[in-house]
């Protein structure tokens, strides 16, 4: 059911079952090291190119998510997946093998809640009854693709953020299926394009920033909640900069986000121990920290109410390179213990 | 809108400059005089033994590029010289040893794309554009140099 101008409530309220999420190295050492499933060290993961590690990885998630959830891949109606790379090949790479119903995405940073909101709506609407929700990036073949190589000497500036090497997957299964009685997704507000002309490809969070709070903005209004409504309000990868934006805006139109908003890029890594500027970025950002972290305070009943909003800059270097400034998304998911 | 952040784009452009954390120049500026001064210095030891070992100025010359790219591409190779990048900025990207980085680094990063579209096609992806416009630079100021020469000298 659609409320107010562009919300989306759930009749059925579908919820996650389970989620799973796999890092590599550096994010294992980061402050959330240990509430991932898997950690790898080799940045490889046994194969022999970056792209096929990032397959690798999203793979082993995906797989880990099954065995937890103890589901058959036979049983899963469909699959909702993306990543950073060209023609999302990390996922394509990954799903063939697993022979699932598959429906691409391209969100950039967004694409975490964009699966889990159209998995949420096949499910709520009643045409399926399993459905995967998946992301997956990786830092090596994202400095490839939109960076310098690895190897070349040079700075990075303060804004300039890390992408992470992560996959997050999660379950959305009907309301009635099994005994688990939380994480019922409960609202949902896809986003609108919101570009303010910033065309610095090392500053996303203040690019993203606009689309971030037209987003939740739109949400709070269409559903007449207040902010604080929710225990926490978990952005993708704002970063350092975009986060201190995105609150001070809100706090310009009279509403105090700062104790209640998290934003996923700044918990996953530490600036001051492991240089990371603003923070972490990428799909696998949220993807990792909603599956390893947030979606665990869940079930201990530490959040109750929360709202995630993924944060997307949907720009190329060669868009950059013809002078077009970046496009920004912002989705956004709310999900809750009790309905 | 009103779900819009109340700024023009200009306005806005300018508070997230006022918000961003600057590059600290001054910092940069002495690390990149300190690590670029070094460089010099032991191009300069190696170019002095070669002359010491009989080798013209000219010569020294030569054999003082080709030590330093090698030094240049080694580092690289061992995964030490982004490290000095890092640390140096503008230091360790200006002299010798920064081109042989900048076309090292693509090289070995695309080599898993295999010997030909790979590493063959991309590996003067960083230098590129120094080679095309500094041939092109260097074949001007030539020209000039001769014209110059014609007339005044």
């Amino acid at each position: 059911m659609k409320v107010g101008s562009q919300t989306i409530k759930f009749k059925n309220t579908p919820k996650i079952l389970e989620t799973s999420s796999i890092v590599g190295k550096k994010e294992k050492e980061g402050p959330l090291g240990n509430y991932f499933d898997i950690t790898n060290e080799d940045i490889f993961f046994g194969k022999d190119t970056f792209e096929k590690a990032e397959s690798e990885m999203m793979s082993e998630c995906i797989n880990n998510l099954l065995s937890k959830a103890n589901v058959d891949v036979s049983s899963i109606d469909n699959i909702f997946a993306g990543d950073l790379l060209n023609q999302c090949i990390a996922s394509g790479y990954t799903i063939r093998d697993l022979q699932i119903p598959f429906l691409g995405l391209y969100g950039a940073c967004s694409t975490f809640v964009e699966s889990t909101l159209l998995s949420s709506i096949f499910v709520d609407g009643g045409y399926a009854n399993k459905v995967i929700a998946a992301t997956s990036s990786h830092f090596c073949s994202a400095e490839r693709q939109f960076r310098l190589p690895l190897e070349h000497g040079n700075q990075k500036t303060p804004t300039a953020q890390v992408t992470v090497t992560g996959s997050g997957s999660c379950l959305i299964v009907q309301k009635d299926f099994s005994t688990t009685n939380d994480a019922y997704i409960t609202y949902a507000t896809p986003g609108k394009i919101v570009d303010y002309g910033i065309k610095d490809m090392t500053n996303m969070g203040g690019a993203m920033a606009p689309a971030a709070f037209n987003t939740i903005y739109t949400h709070l209004e269409d559903t007449g909640r207040k902010p604080d409504y929710y225990d926490a309000i978990i952005t993708g990868d704002l970063g350092v900069l975009g986060s201190e934006i995105l609150v001070e805006q809100f706090k310009n139109e009279g509403m105090d986000i700062s104790n209640i908003h998290k934003d996923c890029g700044v918990l996953i890594f530490d600036d001051n121990s492991q240089d990371t500027h603003c923070g972490g970025s990428g799909c696998g950002c949220m993807a990792s920290v909603f599956s390893g972290y947030f979606f665990k305070q869940l079930k201990e009943k530490k959040l109750n109410k929360i709202l995630i909003v993924a944060t997307g800059a949907l720009m190329s270097p060669l868009a950059i390179q013809q002078g077009e400034s970046i496009p920004c998304i912002a989705h956004a998911v709310a999900i809750e213990n009790e309905v | 809108m009103s779900s819009n952040i109340k700024m023009t784009n200009e306005e806005y452009s300018d508070y997230v400059d006022s918000k961003a954390k600057k590059s600290p120049i001054f910092k940069n500026f002495v690390l990149a005089f300190i690590v670029g001064g070094i460089i010099c210095v032991i191009g300069q030891v190696i170019c002095n033994i070669s002359m010491y070992f009989g080798l013209d100025e000219k010569s020294a010359a030569t054999v003082t590029s080709i030590v330093l790219i090698f030094l240049g591409a080694f580092l690289t190779a061992i995964n030490v010289y982004w490290r000095i990048g890092k640390f140096a900025g503008a230091g360790s990207a200006v002299p010798i040893t920064g081109f042989s980085n900048s076309i090292v680094a693509p090289a070995i990063e695309f080599k898993l794309d295999g010997y030909i579209l790979g590493l063959g096609a991309n590996m003067f992806k960083v230098a590129g554009p120094v080679l095309v416009y500094g041939v092109a630079t260097s074949v001007g100021v030539g020209f000039i140099y001769w014209i110059i020469k014609m007339f005044f000298m």
